[in-house]
C-alpha cells in the first residue's frame, strides 16, 4: 500500500510541475526564449505572497488574486524591455540576460531575506488538511487543489491558444514572425502578452509551492526550474498535455525514489529524466520537435 | 562575401593573407616575459597575494573553457560545475589513495574529459536554451551520485589529504606554480586549437551552420571535442580549487555560482575572444577583493553588469579595445590585405556579433 500510495502522492505532485513547466513552455513556444530565471521568479512571487499577508493581513489565498496579476505585469513590462531587448540580438544573449537575472534575483533574496526557508498559510485547513483512503493512503486537499489548478490552467490555455482572437495571435505569430507582421500584427506586444501569461502561471506556481513545501532562495533553480525542465523534456517538448505527463512521471519517480530511500526522491527524478533523454530525446508524447 | 567581389576586380598576386593587422610577434615576448615574472612571484610576494591569485587562475582558467564553449562553439553551458566538482572530486579520489593531489591534478583533467564523452551523448539532443538546462540538470545530478558515496565524505565531504610533512610555504608555492601552469597549459592549448583546424570549421558554423555541413565540416565532431576540451579544462580547474582550498564539499564544488563566474567574467571581457576572458578576470578579481565583505554582492553587481554589457556592449570590454585600437593579442583569424595600400586591410572572417 506504500507503493500505492507513492504513486498517488506522486501524481498529485506532478500537477503541481506541470504548473511549473507551462510557462517555461509556453515562452520557449512563442518567442524561443529559455527563461532560466523562471524559477527565480516563482520564488519571487511566493516571497510577495508572504509580503502581501503579512502586510495586508488579507487571508491567504487571496494573495493569488493580488501577486499572480502582479507577476504578469511584471512579465509583460521584463518582455518589452530587456527580454525583448536581448532576442533582438541573439539566442545567446537571452540565455546570458535570463541566467543573469536568475543569478541576481537568487542572491538578492539571499542578501535581503537571509537562506532562511520560508512557507505560507500554514496553520491553513487547505493547507494541513488531509483526507484517508484505507489506512494507509492519505491525501493532503491541498494538493488535490493544485492538481485540479493545474488541469483547469492547461485546459483554459489550450482553449485560450486554439479559440480566442490573442490565441490565435500568439499562434500566428510563433509560427511564423514575418508572416503575421504583414498581416499586421505587432509581435512585440504579443510576446509580452505571453510572457505575461508564463509569468502568471509561475506565480500560482512559486505560491502553491510554497504551501506545499518551503521556499528559499535557492528553491528556484535547483528544484523549480530543473524539475519544470524535467516535465517539458519527459513529456515532450510543445505539447501542453505532454506537459502535465512529464510533470506526473517525474512526481512519480520521485516518490519511488523516496520510498527507496528517502535522499534518493530528486536523484531517482533526475534519472528517469536523463533515461527518456537517452532513449526517447523527443518525449513521451512526441511532436517530432526537437529544438 | 567581400573577398569574392574584391579578388575578381584586382590581380590576386597583389594580396596577402596574414593572421593579423598588425605585426603580433612581439605578443609571444610579451607573453613569455609575463609567465617567467608570474613564476617568479613565490619567491618575492606574501602568500596572500599568490593565494588571491591562484584564485584569478582558477577563474581564468574556467572562463577560457566557457569562452570557448559559447563564443566559439555556440554551447551555451550553465552546468560545467559537473566538471569543476569532478575535477575536485578525482583529486580527492587519488589523494585518499596515496597519489600527490599534484600528480593528480593532470589525471583528473583527463578523468573530466573521459566522463564529458557521455554527457555530450547526452545533451547534445537538445539545442541552445533547452541544451544549458539539461548541463544543468546533469550537473545536479553527478551531484547527487557522489554524495551518495560515504567512503569520500558523502554529503558533507572531506579534508583533501596527501599534504603531511610538506611546509606550508612549500605548498602555497607549489599549489602557485601549479594554477600558473593549469592556466598558462589552457590559454596556449586554447591559441592552438583556434589557429587549427578546429578552429576554422568552428568559425565556419559559426557564420552558417548549414553551409559549413554541406561543405562537409563536422558539426557536430567538432562541438563534441570543444565540450570535451572544456571539460577537460574546468577540471583541471576544480582539480585546482580542491588543492588550494584542501577542502572537498560536494555543496561547494558543485555550486552554480562557478559557471555565473566563468559566463559573466567571459561576457564583460568580451566573448568569443582569447583576450576576453582576462580581461574579465581582472575586473572579477577587482570587483571580488573590494566587495569580499557584501557576502553576495560582488555576485549581483557582476549579474547586473554581464546583462548591461550583453545589452549594450556585447563585444565586452575587450570589444572596445579591439574597435578603438584595432588590436588583437592572440590572434585566431585570417586577414586579406592589399600588398601596396597598406591601410584597406580587408577582414577574411565577418567581425563576430
Amino acid at each position: 500500500m506504500a507503493w500505492v500510495n507513492a504513486i498517488i502522492q506522486g501524481v498529485l505532485v506532478g500537477g503541481l510541475y506541470a504548473l511549473f513547466a507551462c510557462g517555461l513552455s509556453l515562452m520557449f513556444g512563442v518567442m524561443k526564449v529559455v527563461n532560466l530565471a523562471h524559477g527565480d521568479l516563482a520564488v519571487v512571487a511566493g516571497y510577495l505572497a508572504i509580503g502581501v499577508i503579512t502586510v495586508t493581513h488579507i487571508p491567504v489565498l487571496w494573495s493569488f488574486l493580488v501577486v499572480v496579476p502582479l507577476m504578469a505585469v511584471l512579465g509583460y513590462v521584463l518582455q518589452r524591455t530587456i527580454l525583448q531587448g536581448a532576442l533582438d540580438r541573439s539566442v545567446l544573449a537571452t540565455l546570458m540576460v535570463t541566467f543573469g537575472l536568475s543569478v541576481v534575483i537568487e542572491n538578492g533574496l539571499l542578501q535581503f531575506f537571509t537562506a532562511n526557508s520560508r512557507a505560507i498559510g500554514t496553520g491553513l485547513a487547505l493547507v494541513s488538511g488531509s483526507f484517508s483512503i484505507g489506512s494507509q493512503i492519505q491525501i493532503g486537499y491541498l494538493l488535490v487543489v493544485v492538481f485540479a489548478v493545474a488541469v483547469i490552467v492547461l485546459l483554459g490555455l489550450q482553449y485560450f491558444l486554439s479559440a480566442t482572437k490573442y490565441g490565435r495571435l500568439i499562434r500566428a505569430v510563433a509560427d511564423d514572425r514575418e508572416a503575421a507582421q504583414l498581416a499586421g500584427a505587432d509581435y512585440r506586444h504579443v510576446f509580452g502578452i505571453a510572457a505575461a501569461i508564463a509569468f502568471g502561471t509561475v506565480a500560482l506556481g512559486g505560491i502553491a509551492y510554497g504551501m506545499y513545501s518551503q521556499l528559499q532562495p535557492t528553491t528556484g533553480t535547483d528544484t523549480i526550474l530543473l524539475f519544470a525542465f524535467a516535465a517539458v523534456v519527459i513529456g515532450g517538448l510543445g505539447s501542453l498535455w505532454g506537459t502535465l505527463l512529464g510533470g506526473v512521471v517525474l512526481g512519480v519517480a520521485q516518490q519511488i525514489g523516496a520510498q527507496i530511500s528517502i535522499s534518493d526522491e530528486t536523484l531517482a527524478g533526475f534519472i528517469v529524466f536523463l533515461a527518456v533523454l537517452a532513449l526517447r530525446p523527443q518525449g513521451l508524447i512526441s511532436r517530432g520537435a526537437q529544438s | 562575401m567581400s573577398l569574392v567581389t574584391e579578388t575578381t576586380a584586382l590581380p590576386a598576386e597583389r594580396f596577402r593573407v596574414t593572421r593579423s593587422r598588425r605585426n603580433v610577434a612581439w605578443t609571444g615576448v610579451g607573453a613569455l616575459i609575463v609567465v617567467v615574472v608570474l613564476a617568479y612571484f613565490p619567491y618575492i610576494v606574501y602568500s596572500g597575494t599568490t593565494a588571491i591569485l591562484v584564485q584569478a587562475f582558477i577563474v581564468l582558467t574556467m572562463a577560457s573553457m566557457w569562452n570557448l564553449l559559447a563564443g566559439y562553439a555556440g554551447l551555451v553551458s550553465v552546468g560545467q560545475q559537473a566538471f569543476v566538482g569532478l575535477g575536485a572530486y578525482f583529486v580527492l579520489i587519488l589523494a585518499l589513495h596515496g597519489t600527490s593531489p599534484f600528480a593528480a591534478l593532470p589525471v583528473a583533467a583527463i578523468g573530466c574529459g573521459v566522463a564529458a564523452l557521455p554527457m555530450w551523448w547526452l545533451v547534445s539532443r537538445l539545442r541552445s536554451g533547452y541544451f544549458a538546462i539539461a548541463t544543468w540538470v546533469l550537473a545536479a545530478t553527478t551531484m547527487l551520485i557522489i554524495e551518495k558515496f560515504s567512503s569520500i565524505g558523502g554529503g558533507t565531504g572531506m579534508p583533501l589529504p596527501g599534504f603531511a610533512g610538506l611546509d606550508p610555504t612549500l605548498l602555497t608555492a607549489y599549489t602557485y606554480w601549479a594554477g600558473l601552469a593549469v592556466t598558462v597549459v589552457a590559454l596556449v592549448g586554447i591559441y592552438l586549437l583556434l589557429r587549427g583546424r578546429l578552429g576554422l570549421v568552428l568559425t565556419a558554423i559559426r557564420d552558417d551552420e548549414a553551409a559549413a555541413r554541406s561543405s562537409g565540416a563536422r558539426v557536430g565532431l567538432a562541438r563534441m571535442l570543444v565540450f570535451v576540451v572544456a571539460g577537460a579544462g574546468c577540471g583541471a580547474a576544480g582539480a585546482l580549487l580542491a588543492i588550494s582550498q584542501l577542502q572537498v564539499q560536494p555543496g561547494a564544488v558543485f555550486s552554480v555560482q562557478f559557471t555565473a563566474e566563468m559566463a559573466f567574467v567571459t561576457i564583460i571581457g568580451g566573448l568569443g575572444t582569447i583576450e576576453g576572458p582576462i580581461v574579465g578576470t581582472a575586473v572579477y578579481m577587482i570587483l571580488q577583493q573590494t566587495l569580499a565583505s557584501y557576502n553576495a554582492w560582488y555576485l549581483i553587481i557582476l549579474g547586473l553588469v554581464a546583462i548591461v554589457v550583453t545589452l549594450f556592449a556585447r563585444r565586452g570590454l575587450w570589444g572596445l579595445v579591439d574597435t578603438h585600437l584595432n588590436v588583437r593579442l592572440f590572434p585566431v583569424g585570417y586577414y586579406l590585405r592589399l600588398d601596396e595600400e597598406r591601410p584597406r586591410a580587408l577582414r577574411v572572417l565577418p567581425r563576430r556579433g
